[in-house]
């Protein structure tokens, strides 16, 4: 079928969707939405409109990104706006068939807001709403808008169009055009994409490989999934434009076998590509073929790294080797190969549809376009945001992200996971783009950007990264291998309260040795986390190893838990839910904690009722507190 | 990276399962063509049959792709997704991302801990459960997060550990 066919099909398939006469329900089935419960929703929306015979589409789609309001259902109604409903529970989405789509009361105290032409009093439009006006979408641009197991819906919004235009251009012409759009690498390094691909493109060979790096490692971070997850094709139709602009005739996705529900679309994906000729021998009627096979990774972060995750793909332990030669050169079995990370493919895809001009129109001048980050950790509004380089840090932790909970102070907010660092309040007002974080000591990495509050202790964020580089050191580089081990031993000692003068001093120390002495990047970004850390609070280093105090209140070994005689009023609670029954005390009496028995986790102070807030927790001091259990209201 | 060694006092096997063993293994292999590239997938497959890798498997595998066992182990001990031993019939599977960690994870972790008498990784002597982490579910929003077999329970608390596993092993 030639293209110009499958896109008038596909527009009279979308058409049918958007201006039906039947109503239209979208509704958010990605890992984050069945976590949230989507699944539940489903059956009872299901059941809704069997009991009440409403003929509806269903159509489940991708993350739209408001992670915080999962399960999320947005209903067209013929003739009205597209109503976005969040924190869908199944009595609430039976609440809405009826009221909504039996009756006709949109429930607006139920909504989150509208899309689309009209509008509902007292709804705002949820694109003009603090959380989305800002953001620019374009590797999210059809996440949780179509269905991303129908080609059709892809091809109506442009899709494969970037693909044609490319198969009409000279290989060159191409990776002109990629060079012009100013894209880096959004794996991490942000090496100029273009500039790759003519390294490949030039490298003398027939046989060329293109690898799409899935192996999302990053703990906090799900960008990747996000997209693969909601617009599989967004990421095809890259690769299949950089293998055309490389000369490459197969390509591999690298993928973590945690992602199943990628996995599926992904497998979902290349098998319409080939029902549609978008796949195989001649593509859209070109000389140019490609094929493509998923290899699932098995569960090691170093894969991530480029030469590392090829070794994987040949059957082999997945250990970085030198470069030169880089992959460009000698990469899968030797020959050139080209390997970008899934966000970089989605914007490939569209900047060769909309053009170069068009994608350098957004973000700074050295870094281009936009940038998907994951916004997690203690933020009012966790989710998946794609916002256009060079944003204030301040707008996204507090426009976007709505803020910290709990009326708790902002102290730090981590990018780049392992590999990154942490950025102090003072950074709140520096554009988030390459080169300030990299100044800041940090990167901006895949995308991972964790908020941290008064209540996070930083040493003990340093400590929880150089855990994890730690164990995922593959073992090659001994500085990498026995130095994260050394730092991490001295780490614990610190959040311990066993840390001694010169630890901070031997940790710098340490850091450069790993930095200068590994192969690959896991090792030479490994102490980021502990030197921002050290370069931004070092006051909290110096509070656990001088004075056995943690000012953040976290670290288990330096706090204890007290409950204050005044307060308590004897109710029991505390005393029933200690897992290692450590408080004492009869009904009316003043509870006390066992400091030798109490393991620290906190649950007194959980369950403890608001009213009475008797239980307090301290660090570096002993509280006023009973001996034991008194009559409330005696003399303690 | 840390790697249990696996137990060969333990197997009991008797002639009869591991002719049974070896068939199951051949029926997997069959779509496979012995390249060297196909190792991991091909111990993909078997873990998922097994449900980890019994030693003969993989003296079977080495054999099917013409390579030494000591490779074949080498790169099953690289993998953190490959179990030398086997799985209990429940895993429950803490997230230690990082917005599960500053959310509570590690005292999620060490009540399972210890209600459970395992440490993470290990599995309870009567095969009813493994515990283990995992680096990031993706569910931040949710955190902090716990998946049971395969359903997830979020914004989790050291209190509702109790509701998920009972009060298995406390004493012990």
């Amino acid at each position: 079928m030639s293209f110009e066919k499958l896109k008038r099909e596909a527009a009279s398939e979308w058409e049918a969707v958007q201006k039906s006469s039947k109503t239209c329900i979208f509704i958010g089935t990605g890992t984050c939405g069945l976590a949230a419960g989507a699944e539940d929703v489903l059956k009872t929306l299901n059941e809704e409109l069997a009991a009440n015979e409403i003929d509806a589409t269903v159509i489940q789609v991708g993350c739209i990104g408001l992670c915080y309001a999962e399960p999320l259902i947005e209903i067209i109604k013929p003739g009205m706006p597209a109503i976005f409903y969040g924190n869908v529970t199944p009595e609430f989405m039976s609440e809405i068939v009826r009221d909504y789509l039996v009756s006709n009361n949109p429930r607006p105290d139920l909504a989150l807001g509208t899309r689309g032409e009209g509008d509902i009093e007292g709804l705002p439009r949820l694109f003009d709403t603090p959380v989305l006006k800002q953001q620019v979408r374009i590797a999210l641009r059809n996440c949780g808008n179509i269905d991303p197991e129908n080609i059709c819906h892809y091809i109506a919004n442009g899709g494969y169009e970037g693909l044609s235009r490319a198969l009409a251009m000279t290989p060159q012409d191409v990776i002109g055009e990629v060079k012009r759009s100013g894209l880096r690498g959004r794996g991490g390094a942000g090496f100029p994409t273009g500039n790759k691909w003519q390294f490949c493109h030039d490298a003398p060979g027939k046989q060329k490989y293109i690898v799409c790096n899935a192996d999302e490692g990053d703990p906090g971070a799900f960008m990747d999934r996000a997209v693969l997850e909601g617009d599989p094709h967004s990421v095809l139709e890259g690769m299949l434009i950089g293998a055309y602009a490389i000369g490459a005739s197969e390509g591999y996705i690298y993928i973590r076998a945690e992602y199943p529900l990628a996995i599926k679309r992904l497998q979902t994906a290349l098998k319409q590509m080939e029902d549609c000729g978008l796949l195989g021998k001649n593509i859209m009627g070109s000389k140019f073929s490609f094929h493509v096979k998923i290899k699932e990774g098995a569960g090691a972060f170093v894969c991530g790294e480029e030469t590392a995750l090829m070794a994987s793909i040949e059957g082999n332990r997945g250990m970085p080797r030198p470069r030169p030669p880089f992959p460009a050169q000698s990469g899968l079995w030797g020959k050139p190969t080209n390997i970008n990370n899934v966000e970089t493919w989605a914007n490939v895809s569209a900047i060769l549809n909309r053009g170069a001009d068009w994608y350098a129109g957004y973000g700074t001048e050295k870094s281009r376009g936009t940038k998907t980050f994951s916004l997690v950790g203690k933020i009012m509004r966790p989710g998946l945001i794609e916002v256009p380089m060079g944003i204030p840090l301040r707008d996204i932790i507090y426009k976007i992200g709505g803020g910290i909970p709990d009326d708790k102070e902002f102290k730090a907010v981590q990018t780049g996971g392992p590999s990154g660092g942490c950025l102090p309040p003072s950074f709140l007002d520096s554009p988030v783009d390459y080169e300030s974080l990299a100044a800041a000591g940090s990167i901006v990495g895949s995308g991972g950007m964790v908020v941290l509050d008064e209540t996070t202790c930083m040493v003990e964020v340093a400590r929880y990264f150089l855990t994890f580089t730690q164990a995922e050191s593959c073992g090659k580089c001994i500085p990498c291998r026995w130095g994260t081990k050394q730092m991490l031993d001295i780490l614990e000692d610190i959040v311990n309260g066993k840390g001694r003068d010169g630890d901070i001093e031997l940790l710098q120390e340490l850091s450069e040795a790993i930095k200068g002495g590994s192969l690959c990047a896991l090792g030479g970004t490994a102490p980021n986390p502990v030197l921002t850390t050290i370069r931004y609070f070092r006051d909290e280093y110096e509070a656990h190893i001088y004075e056995k105090r943690c000012p953040a209140l976290a670290c288990q070994e330096l706090i204890s838990y007290y409950i204050i005689p005044d307060k308590c009023e004897g109710c029991g609670i505390c005393a029933r839910a200690c897992p290692s029954e450590a408080i004492s005390g009869s009904k009316r009496e003043v509870h006390v904690i066992d400091q030798a028995k109490c393991t620290k986790c906190g649950t007194c102070l959980e369950v403890c009722p608001p009213k009475f807030s008797a239980v307090t927790k301290v660090s570096g001091e002993s509280a006023v507190a009973s001996a034991e259990p008194v009559p409330v209201g005696s003399e303690a | 990276m840390t790697v249990e060694p696996a137990t060969k006092d333990v197997c009991t096997c008797s002639q009869e399962s591991k002719d049974n063993l070896a068939s199951r293994v051949d029926e997997i292999l069959e779509s496979f063509k012995g390249e060297k590239s196909e190792l991991i997938p091909i111990l993909q497959g078997i873990q998922r049959e097994f449900g980890y890798l019994p030693e003969e498997a993989m003296s079977h595998v080495a054999e099917f792709i013409g390579e030494e066992e000591s490779r074949v182990f080498g790169v099953a001990t690289f993998y953190a997704q490959f179990k030398l031993v086997p799985t209990g019939r429940n895993v429950i599977k803490v997230c230690r991302g990082t917005g599960c960690h500053v959310r509570g994870a590690p005292q999620i972790l060490s009540e399972l801990e210890k209600r459970l008498g395992i440490k993470a990784g290990e599995t309870t002597p009567d095969l009813e459960y493994t515990l283990e982490t995992v680096a990031c579910f993706g569910s931040c929003a949710l955190a902090p997060v716990v998946v049971v077999n395969d359903k997830v329970s979020g914004r989790m608390t050291v209190s509702k550990v109790k509701k998920l596993v009972g009060n298995e092993n406390k004493d012990s």
